[in-house]
Formats: C-alpha cells, sequence, structure tokens
C-alpha cells in the first residue's frame, strides 16, 4: 500500500493532530470497547486495530483517502435561503445551524472535491455525518446538483459518499424535494455516459437511501455500514419482531441484493479505482462513433432496473 | 478423476500405469517402456472413445464434475475481474456470477452460470441454476455494459433456471423474458459459448448473442433428457433416447444453424485438460471479438435480431 504510506497517512495524522486537544488523544472503539490512540486510529484510516470497526470519517479526510495522491480542489457549496421555515423546536433552526458551522468549520453537511482517481478524472461529493447528522437539506440537495454538473462539464466520473441520517426536518418540505432534486443529478451525469459510484458509508439512510444513494452503477459500501430506509428501532416497534443479526448492514445489503461490493477501507481507493478503470476504457468500436444506447432515455436502464 | 461408465477400459489402463509408475521409481528400465506404451494405448483409446459420443454420453460429458466452470474460465482468461452482485430488488444470486474485467486488455462485462466444485460452493451457487434475482443481476450487467460499451461474453453452464415455489412467486419467467430482451437491446457485441450444459430458458437468457459457440461435448437443449424421457416416454429410463432425439450435441446445433462454432476440446474432453481447453475458448472468443468489434452498434442489433429470426430455415442433413 505505497500510496497509503507515502501520502495519505502522514496526512491524515496531520489532520487529526490539528484538531486533537491533548486530554482527547484516547478514543474508545464503539464496538469492542477497545482504548485506541487516535494517533495510531488516524494512521489505519480510522479503522479500529482491533475488531476491524470502520469509524466514520470526515469528508475531508474521506477526499484525502480516496483522490490520486490525497489531493483535490475543493469546490464552495452553493449559497441557499437559510432557515426557510423560521423553523423552531426546543431550539431555533437558525441556532443550530450557527452551531454546526461553527463546530465543522464549513457551510453545510457536504463537500465536493475533484481530482483524479486512478488517474481517472473524477468528482467526489462527501457527507459530513457530524454536521447535524449529515442531513440533507437545500444545500447538500444543490451541493448534489453542482457537483454532477461539475462531472458532466469536466467529463469526470461522479461519486458520491453519503454518510446521513437523511432529510433535514427542520426545512420541512423543501427536503423532502432535494429527492427528485438529487435523482435528476445523477440521471444528468449518466445521461453524459459518465460513470456515477456511490460509496455507502455508515450510515446511509432515510431519504438519502431513497434516492441519489441506491441509483448508482456500481454500489461500493463500506464493512459494516448502517444502510436502510426505515430505522430499525421504527421497524422493530412497528412488526413487534426482533430483527435479524446484522439487518441493515453493509453485508446484509449485498446478500439482498441491494450492493455489489463490500470493501474493507483499505482497499477502498483500488476498488474504485478498477471499477472507473473498467466503465471508463470502453472500445472505439464501429469505426470510432459515438455508440447510441437502447438503454438510455425514458425506457432506459432505470427502467429496466427499477421495474 | 472420476471415470464415467463408458470410460471402463480407461479407468483400467490408468490403474495399471499407475501401479506401474510406482515400481519404476524403484529402478528398473523397461517398467519405464511399458507406462509409455500404455500410456499410448489410454491416448488411442480415449481419442476412439471420444470421436464417437453418442448424445447420451456426451450428456454426462457435458455435466462431469471435473470440467472447467464459468469460474475456471474467467480467472484464465480475464484479468482485472471486478465481481458485481446483487438485482437491487431481492437477493444476490451466485448461480450467476459476473462483473467487469478485462479480456486481452479489452474492458469488458463477463457472466456466467457457476455450479460449484465441491459441496459447499455447490450449494452457494445452487448447482449453477439461477433464481429470478440472478436474471435481473444479468440485465443489469448488460445494461451497465451498453452504457459503458463494454462487450458482453456470457459463459453458459446450467441444468435450467431453478425450479421452485418463490422463484415462480418472484417471475423467474418474467426475469428470463426481461433478460432475452436485455441481450437484444445491448448495442455492444455479445458472444456465449456453451462450456457445458445449455438447460433451455435458463441458458437463452444469457446466450442470445451475436456469436454463440459451444465446446465440441457441451450440449444445448429445451429441456433435460431425463425431463423429456419422462414426460414423452413416460420413464426417465428413457433418457438416452432423448437425448438422441433431441438432437442437443454440438454438431447438430451447428448444422441446425442454433450455434456459430464449434471449439474442439482435447482428447479426452475438457475436463483433462482445462489449459488447453481454456487456450482454445479464449482464441474463439477472441477471434469472435475482432470481427464483432468492426461492426457498427447499430448493425451489431439489427444482425442479432436477423440471426435469430432466420433461425429454423436449415434442417438436418
Ligand atoms: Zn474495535
Amino acid at each position: 500500500m505505497n500510496w497509503l504510506s507515502n501520502f495519505v497517512r502522514p496526512k491524515i495524522r496531520a489532520l487529526v493532530q490539528k484538531r486533537d486537544v491533548p486530554d482527547n488523544l484516547w478514543l474508545k472503539c464503539s464496538n469492542c470497547d477497545a482504548m485506541l490512540f487516535q494517533r495510531d486510529l488516524a494512521a489505519n484510516m480510522q479503522v479500529c486495530q482491533h475488531c476491524g470497526h470502520h469509524m466514520r470519517l470526515s469528508p475531508t479526510e474521506r477526499l484525502e483517502l480516496l483522490f490520486d495522491e490525497g489531493k483535490y480542489t475543493e469546490h464552495p457549496l452553493p449559497k441557499v435561503l437559510a432557515d426557510p421555515l423560521k423553523f423552531r423546536d426546543q431550539k431555533r433552526y437558525a441556532d443550530r445551524m450557527k452551531d454546526a458551522v461553527a463546530k465543522q468549520g464549513r457551510s453545510d453537511a457536504l463537500v465536493i472535491g475533484d481530482g483524479t482517481i486512478g488517474g481517472i478524472p473524477t468528482v467526489i461529493a462527501a457527507f459530513d455525518f457530524g454536521f447535524m447528522g449529515g442531513s440533507m437539506g437545500m444545500a447538500v440537495g444543490d451541493g448534489i446538483v453542482a457537483a454532477a454538473q461539475l462531472a458532466v462539464q469536466k467529463k469526470a466520473a461522479f461519486v458520491a459518499v453519503p454518510s446521513s441520517g437523511g432529510a433535514r426536518m427542520q426545512e420541512g418540505i423543501l427536503s423532502l424535494m432535494q429527492l427528485p432534486r438529487t435523482v435528476i443529478a445523477v440521471e444528468q451525469v449518466k445521461e453524459a455516459g459518465l460513470p456515477y459510484i456511490v460509496v455507502l458509508a455508515d450510515p446511509t439512510t432515510g431519504g438519502v437511501t431513497a434516492s441519489f444513494a441506491m441509483l448508482g452503477d456500481v454500489h461500493i459500501a463500506e464493512r459494516g455500514a448502517l444502510i436502510g430506509f426505515a430505522g430499525a428501532r421504527v421497524i422493530e416497534s412497528t412488526i413487534r419482531e426482533t430483527l435479524p443479526e446484522g439487518f441493515q448492514r453493509a453485508e446484509y445489503l449485498m446478500d439482498h441484493g441491494m450492493v455489489d461490493i463490500v470493501v474493507h477501507r483499505k482497499d477502498l481507493r483500488d476498488t474504485l479505482a478498477r471499477v472507473l478503470g473498467l466503465l471508463m476504457s470502453g472500445p472505439k468500436f464501429g469505426g470510432g462513433k459515438k455508440v447510441e444506447s437502447a438503454f438510455a432515455g425514458p425506457h432506459g436502464a432505470t427502467q429496466i432496473v427499477l421495474r | 478423476m472420476l471415470n464415467l461408465d463408458f470410460e471402463q477400459s480407461i479407468a483400467e489402463l490408468e490403474a495399471k500405469k499407475e501401479e506401474l509408475s510406482r515400481v519404476s521409481s524403484s529402478g528398473e528400465i523397461n517398467i519405464a517402456d511399458e507406462v509409455a506404451r500404455i500410456e499410448k494405448k489410454i491416448e488411442r483409446l480415449l481419442k476412439d472413445t471420444y470421436a464417437k459420443l453418442t448424445p447420451a454420453q456426451k450428456v454426462q460429458v457435458a455435466r462431469h464434475p471435473n470440467r472447467p466452470h464459468a469460474k475456471d474460465y474467467i480467472d484464465a482468461l480475464f484479468t482485472d475481474f471486478q465481481p458485481l452482485a446483487g438485482d437491487r430488488h431481492y437477493a444476490e444470486d451466485a448461480a450467476i456470477i459476473g462483473g467487469l474485467a478485462r479480456f486481452k486488455g479489452q474492458a469488458v462485462v463477463v457472466m456466467g452460470q457457476e455450479r460449484g466444485h465441491d459441496t459447499e460452493s455447490r450449494v452457494k451457487h445452487n448447482f449453477g441454476m439461477a433464481k429470478p434475482e440472478g436474471y435481473r443481476k444479468a440485465q443489469r450487467l448488460m445494461a451497465l455494459a451498453d452504457r459503458f460499451h463494454l462487450p458482453i461474453i456470457t459463459l453458459v453452464d446450467t441444468a435450467g433456471a431453478f425450479p421452485g415455489v418463490q422463484a415462480e412467486e418472484r417471475g423467474q419467467a418474467e426475469a428470463i423474458a426481461k433478460s432475452i430482451e436485455s441481450c437484444l437491446r445491448a448495442a455492444v457485441p455479445i458472444i456465449s459459448v456453451v462450456i457445458g450444459e445449455g438447460g433451455s430458458g435458463g441458458a437463452i437468457a444469457i446466450a442470445t448473442a451475436d456469436r454463440v459457440y459451444m465446446l465440441e461435448h457441451a450440449i444445448y437443449s429445451v429441456i433435460s433428457p431425463e425431463g423429456c424421457a419422462s414426460i414423452l416416454w413416460r420413464s426417465a429410463a428413457n433418457a438416452a433416447d432423448a437425448a438422441a432425439a433431441l438432437r442437443l450435441t454440438a454438431q447438430d446445433l451447428k448444422q441446425l444453424g442454433v450455434i456459430d462454432g464449434i471449439i474442439e476440446e482435447p482428447v479426452g474432453g475438457a475436463h483433462r485438460d482445462p489449459a488447453t481447453i481454456q487456450a482454445a475458448v479464449s482464441a474463439m472468443i477472441d477471434a469472435g471479438l475482432q470481427e464483432l468489434l468492426s461492426r457498427h452498434p447499430s448493425a451489431l442489433k439489427a444482425e442479432r435480431r436477423q440471426k435469430f429470426l432466420a433461425m429454423g430455415s436449415k434442417g438436418l442433413s
């Protein structure tokens, strides 16, 4: 793993040291309770050395992990109308936003970067679960649209890395409208003949799964990632049954036909590079003319796949 | 190596050779000559036997457990294989394996029925009998190939689509029909190789191709000889009669214009020399692909339709 030891590891380490405070050097694995030295954890791509549990990555860690040499250009999220419903629960949404922006140091729960993966031009949109649970409101939706359009413009592959609890309740129906908006975004990528890959990271749930996250040409999930539509507790209380072992985990999703590949994080970049390389190197046949696809258009692949 | 019932005399010679080989290591010279003599005899016997296999014997050879299976061909002929899984509806069906790969450097989509090689893997792959989700995965892979202009290569080896209550409930027939439709819609070259058994709808679902090749001793039929015998003869004991009547051999199917080429097997069948058959299959796919890649995609689709529409115009001589 040369790319890892040469580039990503030191970069992630630097990043972690930057944000760490001295009394926060140790962390307990949420899966096996082992005490982990944060520096080791960062060097291990935030995977527990004891039990292999994959912890969540920040979107910038994610982009550094995936792009060649950890290098990419970040693109700001489009500006959107703030707090359109003047929403208030126990706290004002405007205040929650202010806190989240201050805590995470970004304008909303998505980071867009462009660079190359295995030499192939790629745009990645990665979620920040730390920003209000990675919830998808107008800014995130617009971010997906912008990232997809950037991919089309650059003739690049588009990779979405969701890590989200779902739609952002505080934006009401406007957050629900991000479902069709993000689907349109990835349709545009597909219509341009470019690959759209989803890397399902922990957790991918709710409205995010019920839109762009389930429409990839290829679905790659990180080991153990929680992926599903309804929350386990909601299901359990509705059907009054205990759920099967491993329910809604990446491996379970693969058995049930929703995921192509489940990978350990250390293999994620190579897997992406291989898949993109294969999809982007179709032959020039029929005299090198662009091939018209029988599956494109209104009776296209999505119809065959989704019935 | 499992010997088939018509290979009794070959088995006896092989046992004798084995015995002698053990003795020869103790230093007697003339034993080496004897071993060579037996080897020659085995070779001649195999050649004679396999040159005139009856249809029923071909059925046995096509189903030989040691015959190379889809995964063996994928491992031998392709590089960068990235398996893809799932139908995005219900399940991953390991009866059909498939994904992205490179064939001689060329990015392609490859898929095929995998029968497994021991109890555990046979159960995992459901003995190569796909359920609706397997055919829906096949449709998905064909659509993917079409979208990214990747040729499709399929390896056919199945007793048939899985017969079961739940498979029916989930639309086994619809899944096969849509899979045939997906083959016909793809504006990319499609090459199918029947490597063992081409079992009816379960086979044609992924074999509606521009070029369909069969291994010399493979079989391809609308129904298994056993199934046919039990319906038309009212006894599975007449399977050999059915095998002959069905005209399921590569040689007959070539004459009928149902397949485009026969890939010669090594002496004694593919299972006796996997490397040789894999090289032959590779060469045939390569030749077919080179030819098809020179065509315009829309011409490919039209010719594919025409080829299947024209079937039935040639009888057996
Ligand atoms: Zn752990």
